[in-house]
């Protein structure tokens, strides 16, 4: 490979070399994997805490007192405290595990939201929400007789603020909304936001899955009060996700689940909850998962959230310089202040067809709705193409992805 | 680039029966909300048999291919005929491997051809 693959934030072919799958060939051609905001591939760092963890340590946590069980809780409460200094949490308590950034939200939804709101009560959403946190809050509404409302979304992408003194109103208890569009790449003012929401007295809820795993990301500076996200999109394995909260409202909360470790003491009719985060973590949970998420934010760490920012930032804006020129090619969402995706349309090409077509040449991107229907609906396409970098991705590859859609475009016309 | 056989990228660039019937017998239409994909399937019925079919909306090539290679194929057919139609009857038609996330966008036609014959109500209606 020749200089102009190397990021000027990121050693990518050193990088490259830690992800034994960037190897592999689809359709006879070199893999070039740009469907990251839907799932990253994992380093060998990853993949070998997990595998050791089952070689070697694997037992129940919290329960026995033999030495592999200590272990295991070691280990996997070690990754909780990673994964805290990484986001900024005041203490690990704070960092409670789920199977992904959805189920965070529904542990959000369904436990303080039945317990904290009723008839009439408002929740704020906004239109480029992700499905994840929209249809949490729907089933709610339609039981307690929340409203919902919705911050609209302008045609380059960008939340329309103008609206929110009248869509935040002393009915409303909670303002859900993402970092950055899982489509648009759009990076919304988290802390400009959450203010708003503040004056009037509603709690912040961020889903965070297209923020964490690609920039410097730190709860006590936004002020926020819950954070949602996966962590099998920052390097980790799937079935790992963390919701984090303001421990005094997390404290407040009914538990999610019950069952094993929940609890503190059990009686034949009524029991009581073990103290954060454990309340919330009812049965064995995904240990060697935890541990993997572990390995990942060291990985990430090792790197420097700013460089991975950096580079992808580069990255993006170089393939929105290349794409934009061919013929037909619309890109939707903001020119700047946005996240490493870039997401377009192709004349009359169904979205589809162009991912089938890349595939064909050893390119994987992502096509459909990205489960982000009612924003398609705003901008009035039933699908959209979207390719999405992260820290292992070159410039060749974007070249490679140019190449491929004058391919496609050429193929396809009539 | 070589993607789709000829066949199927020709019934894609120049559908067969796409538009509308002047007094159609069925209206069906169908649609896909995962991929966006939407067909309006019109069937001129006469003495029980197709005499005469069109279709409009957008999707794939692979949904608007089956469409068009459908449409062509059961002009002449009775309803009893059409009724008999499945899932192999469209990919043979088609002449390819439809992967396990494409399928939904070859049967779409099929689906919706289907539902006009057995006069099943569309969505949203009683």
């Amino acid at each position: 490979m020749i200089a102009s693959t190397s990021s000027v934030a990121l050693d990518v072919q050193r990088i490259r070399a830690d992800f034994p799958i960037l190897q592999r060939e689809v359709k006879g051609k070199r893999l070039v994997y740009l469907d990251n905001a839907a799932s990253s591939q994992k380093p060998i760092q990853v993949l070998d805490a997990m595998d050791r963890y089952y070689r070697e340590t694997h037992a129940n946590v919290h329960r026995g007192v033999h030495t592999l069980s200590e272990e295991a809780t070691t280990a996997y409460e070690g990754a909780r405290a990673k994964v805290s200094n990484f986001i900024g949490a005041c203490c690990p308590k704070e960092v409670i595990w789920t199977r992904n950034a959805t189920e965070a939200i529904n542990l959000v939804a369904y436990s303080w939201g039945r317990s904290h709101l009723k008839q009439g009560d408002r929740v704020l959403l906004t239109e480029m929400e992700h499905h994840a946190n929209l249809v949490p809050w729907q089933i709610l509404a339609a039981e307690k007789g929340v409203e919902l409302d919705f911050v609209r979304v302008a045609d380059n992408g960008a939340l329309i603020l103008d609206d929110l003194p009248k869509l935040l109103t002393p009915k409303t208890k909670l303002f859900g909304f993402s970092a950055a569009s899982n489509v648009l790449g759009t990076l919304n003012p988290v802390k400009e936001l959450t203010q708003a929401a503040h004056k009037v007295g509603a709690l912040v809820l961020l889903d965070a899955c297209q923020a964490v795993p690609h920039m410097p990301f730190d709860v006590q500076d936004l002020d926020i009060d819950f954070a949602a996200f996966s962590g099998h999109k920052m390097l980790g394995p799937t079935g790992s996700g963390v919701l984090w909260g303001r421990r005094e409202i997390l404290n407040a909360m009914p538990p999610f689940m019950g069952g094993g470790d929940m609890i503190r003491e059990v009686k034949l009719r009524q029991s009581k909850w073990n103290e954060l985060p454990w309340k919330f973590e009812a049965g064995t949970p995904a240990i060697a998962e935890a541990i993997g998420l572990g390995a990942a934010v060291d990985y990430l760490s090792s790197l420097g959230m700013e460089n991975v920012y950096a580079a992808e930032h580069e990255l993006v804006t170089y393939a929105m310089e290349q794409i934009q020129d061919i013929e037909g090619l619309k890109i939707l969402g903001p020119r700047d202040r946005r996240t490493g995706l870039v997401s377009f349309i192709l004349g009359n090409v169904h979205p589809h067809d162009i991912a089938a077509a890349l595939d064909s040449l050893g390119i994987a991107i992502r096509a459909g709705h990205h489960c982000a229907q009612p924003l398609h609906e705003r901008f009035g396409v039933p699908a959209t193409a979207r390719a999405s970098f992260y820290i292992y991705n070159t410039r060749d590859e974007v070249d490679v992805l140019v190449s491929g859609l004058r391919k496609v475009a050429e193929y396809f016309s009539f | 680039m070589d993607l789709y056989a000829e066949e199927i990228l020709d019934h894609y660039k120049h559908p067969r029966h796409f538009g509308h019937l002047d007094e159609p017998t069925l209206v069906y239409h169908d649609r896909n909300p995962l991929c966006g994909d939407e067909i309006t399937l019109e069937l001129k019925i006469e003495d029980g048999k197709v005499v005469d079919i069109a279709f409009t909306g957008h999707g794939c090539a692979i949904s608007r291919a089956a469409a068009s290679m459908m449409s062509e194929e059961i002009i002449g057919k009775s309803l009893d005929e059409l009724k008999g139609y499945d899932k192999e009857s469209i990919l043979d038609l088609l002449g390819i491997e439809v992967g396990p996330v494409r399928i939904k966008c070859a049967l779409l036609p099929l689906k919706a051809m289907k539902a006009a014959v057995w006069g099943l109500a569309e969505e949203g209606e009683e």
